[in-house]
């Protein structure tokens, strides 16, 4: 457990970056700070391991004042990642990963081993084991950062824009394999990103901050979207947030209807009288696209891949609201499909049964 | 013309002491002292100065004030400082000769080595920095461990070019009568033996050469592969436009 | 008072004096000496820009340039004096031996300048041009040039203040120039110390030094305007 107790942090110029800031980042969990540029949120974060010395106050963490301790010693009892990794260009990947260790005076062979497991942990392969950063993307050195970061097992991580710097798939799914990391983990974790999507994503608690380093609302990702505490922070979660509320909440068991199919490789039917939108799954039942009946075939004896129509998301039983919603609104039929954990077919929801177990939901929760 | 001066490279009574003559390897090794006593001295001074210039960020002015060094005339400093100090050294003149050469040749050296180990340690990507400071390496630990080895391709440069100017100054050092293969040159300039005078001038490029060689093959060693980025080409460096697609094959391999 | 107007004075200080005792022959000395300093990195300017040029165009051609002209300025000046008559059949103690190697020198180092000028001009930029329709030869002078010029710059200064102390060193070896202001004092120096001619000449040495390297400067500035604007 990190806690801030009345924590602030002046300039000598006068700004002041954190203002008595209270907050306590609960054990094996992800809080994030999030905010616009200016909010502090990194100067926050740095005065956990003290790379920033606070100006007044104190931080605990679990029941040691922070500032008691030898900076370096507490440093390499907390995992740090930055945005560029700031991996060291003249070591290996192994001995990168393993830096803590040596300084904490492991046996080499010990703490070489340990980078190894850790390489495969992050998601790589071993033989960029012996490799240098520079022969690696961005994306792998970040998974490189946080591979070093918990070399020495520590129980707390502090985490600064982790997955900024990389483009938008790579960041998807770097917080995605993170997520799996943590839950096998369980690390106290502190998580800054100036994102607010990351920030739901991510956070078991979400820490809101306003330039001048004020905390506008610490908060469950999906109370910051149902309850904005003020103008700001309902102006800074955004817009769509009943929407993305809906991420939060499962859907239940669906009640779906069967839909007719049609399997890839089969005749092309004739004279439906349901509608023009038939489903097309391969031989495992898995739903492939949508087929337009009302459509020329003109020269296709069977239905073909370069026939299909394959906007349309799909919905797992068992899995959000949103997804549910999501996958009607994108299906070019207007039916929603659902399918099960291994992926095959269920059924269909319309958006408006959707919509109906929403507000059923709503009344559920007013008393 | 050439032909006497290779006739008088290799002619092998030059190369050897005889009665009358030093020797090209004697006056080599002269040569090689000179150099040899000023870059240690000046690697004594410069590198802890710019390490620690470059890390704490203090002192700066400290670099500027080197770098005015380099607009002092070499020859007038040398022949200033000889007659400062070598009538304190009468019946001893080789020390008095010695003394302001090495002042001469520390204070060209210093400011080469010291600017590049500033300029290196300042310009280790400050991530880097605050990542080391971050998993909890104390001061020293990050300047040995971190910035030191990122910082040698460019201490390097400056220890070789220090080296350069070295050999080529220690040739006017023979213009005291000290050794040194400068001795040919100005020798062979007062006797007019021009195939002398040449061939001095053969060896102190020969020399300066050869060293800048040797100097060039330690740095490949010593540096990290990681830094001079030279890796064989089966595991080429990544293309940044194409990162994005090379990012699955680790993830799942 | 008599003893401060005694021109064989020894003390350091008394240089002003010999200056102006020995005022014709030590300007004839100054005015060679500057000459040697700027002709040759003119010169070498001129040479380097082609070479640089190729360099940059024809990036194979870069590896090669650069390590011919950073061997040439591994050879220490006095040798290369020294060997620049026989190679080129002039006399020994031609007049043309000391500017000859000095322009040697400021080629091997300006065209690596020259270069990295070239190359510190943005793709974007380059791109640019040639999209407006600039021919190669136009877009080179009107616009890659210009933009070099700050790089550029920065490498004639190192040129033209090492060239003050090297063409010195040319001046133990008899030529005529402020060099030889040392060799003065020292063979005056025998058997006692007599400095107003080496103090002298180290004195004009650093001045001209600090003239020619303010005269880059202040070119710079002339031919880069744009990097006077202030953002608003």
């Amino acid at each position: 457990m990190i806690r801030f107790d009345a924590v602030t942090k002046r300039y000598p110029d006068g700004t002041v970056a954190v203002d008595s800031l209270e907050l306590t980042a609960a054990s094996g969990q992800i809080t994030v700070l999030v905010g616009p540029s200016g909010c502090g949120k990194t100067t926050s974060l740095r005065m956990i391991n003290r790379m920033i010395e606070p100006t007044s106050g104190t931080i605990w963490l679990d029941d040691t004042d922070t500032a008691s301790m030898a900076t370096h010693e507490l440093r390499r009892q907390i995992g740090y990642v930055i945005q560029h990794a700031g991996l060291f260009p003249h070591r290996t990947i192994v001995d990168n990963i393993a830096t803590v260790p040596f300084l904490l005076g492991t046996d080499k062979k010990e703490a070489r081993k340990t980078a190894l497991e850790l390489l495969e942990r992050v998601g790589l392969p071993p033989h960029f084991a012996k490799r240098y950063p520079a022969q690696l993307s961005g994306g792998q050195q970040q998974r490189v950062g946080v591979a070093r970061a918990l070399a020495a097992d520590p129980p707390v991580m502090l985490m600064d824009e982790p997955f900024s710097a990389v483009d938008p798939v790579v960041r998807e799914q770097l917080q995605d394999e993170f997520l799996r990391l943590q839950q096998e983990l369980g690390k106290t974790i502190v998580f800054v990103t100036h994102d607010i999507d990351e920030a739901i994503k991510l956070g078991d608690q979400v820490a809101v901050l306003r330039v001048g380093g004020h905390l506008a609302q610490l908060a469950s990702p999906v109370e910051l979207l149902s309850r904005p505490i003020d103008a700001f922070v309902a102006g800074f979660v955004g817009r769509d947030r009943g929407y993305r509320a809906l991420g939060f909440t499962t859907a239940g068991t669906l009640s779906t209807r069967g839909e007719p199919t049609v399997t890839l490789g089969a005749a092309i039917p004739k004279g439906t009288d349901t509608d023009t939108w038939l489903l097309v799954v391969d031989a495992q039942q898995a739903p492939q696209g949508w087929l337009d009946l009302g459509a020329d075939f003109t020269g296709h004896e069977t239905v073909s891949d370069e026939l299909l129509y394959r906007g349309g998301t799909l919905a797992t039983q068992g899995g959000t609201l949103r997804a549910a919603l999501d996958a009607c609104l994108s299906s070019p039929s207007g039916r929603g499909v659902v399918v099960d954990d291994g992926g095959a077919l269920i059924g269909s929801v319309t958006a408006r049964e959707v919509l109906e177990l929403i507000e059923a939901r709503e009344t559920e929760r007013q008393p | 013309m050439i032909a006497d001066v290779v006739t008088w490279l290799t002619d092998s009574s030059h190369w050897t002491d005889t009665k009358f003559d030093t020797g090209i390897w004697t006056q080599l090794l002269a040569h090689l002292k000179f150099v040899g006593i000023a870059l240690a001295i000046a690697l004594l001074i410069a590198l802890p100065l710019g390490l620690f210039i470059g890390h704490t960020r203090r002192w700066g002015w400290l670099v500027a004030g080197a770098n005015a060094l380099r607009a002092l005339p070499t020859v007038g400093v040398l022949v200033l400082l000889t007659v400062i100090i070598s009538p304190h050294f009468q019946g001893r003149t080789d020390t008095g000769f010695l003394i302001p050469t090495e002042i001469v040749l520390v204070l060209l050296a210093v400011p080469p080595i010291l600017s590049n180990t500033y300029a290196g340690v300042q310009n280790v990507e400050p991530g880097i920095r605050d990542a080391a400071f971050g998993m909890g390496m104390t001061g020293p630990q990050v300047l040995l461990r971190v910035e030191f080895p990122i910082s040698l391709p460019l201490i390097f440069s400056g220890v070789r070019s220090a080296t350069l100017q070295l050999i080529a100054t220690a040739t006017v050092a023979s213009y005291l009568p000290l050794g040194g293969l400068g001795r040919f040159i100005y020798d062979g300039l007062a006797q007019q033996d021009y195939p002398q005078m040449i061939g001095g001038g053969v060896l102190v490029a020969a020399l300066a050469l050869l060293t800048d060689l040797v100097l060039a093959t330690i740095q490949r060693y010593v540096v990290s592969r990681g830094i001079t980025r030279r890796f064989s080409s089966k595991q080429a460096v990544p293309d940044s436009r194409i990162a994005a697609v090379h990012e699955t094959d680790g993830a799942h391999a | 008072m008599t003893v401060l107007a005694d021109s064989t004075s020894s003390s350091p200080l008394h240089f002003a004096q010999y200056f102006l005792d020995h005022s014709s022959e030590d300007l004839r000395l100054l005015w060679s000496h500057t000459w040697l300093s700027v002709v040759p990195v003119v010169i070498g300017l001129l040479i380097a820009l082609p070479l640089g040029w190729t360099a940059r165009r024809y990036r194979w051609t870069y590896p090669p340039i650069i390590s011919i002209t950073g061997l040439l300025y591994t050879i220490p000046s006095i040798a290369l004096f020294v060997m620049v008559p026989p190679l080129l059949g002039l006399d020994t103690l031609d007049p043309l031996q000391v500017p000859i190697a000095l322009t040697v020198y400021s080629v091997a180092l300006l065209v690596r300048v020259v270069a990295d000028g070239l190359a510190s001009v943005p793709e974007d930029t380059v791109q640019a041009a040639t999209a407006l329709g600039f021919r190669p030869v136009e877009r080179f002078f009107k616009v890659e040039l210009p933009i070099a010029v700050p790089v550029i710059a920065a490498g004639l200064r190192v040129a033209v203040v090492s060239n003050v102390s090297i063409v010195a060193v040319a001046g133990t070896i008899g030529l005529s120039n402020l060099g030889q202001l040392f060799t003065q004092g020292f063979q005056l120096s025998t058997p006692d110390a007599y400095y107003p001619p080496i103090v002298l000449g180290i004195v004009l040495c650093v001045l001209l030094a600090v003239v020619l390297d303010l005269a880059v400067v202040g070119l710079n500035r002339l031919l880069t305007p744009w990097r006077r604007a202030v953002p608003s």
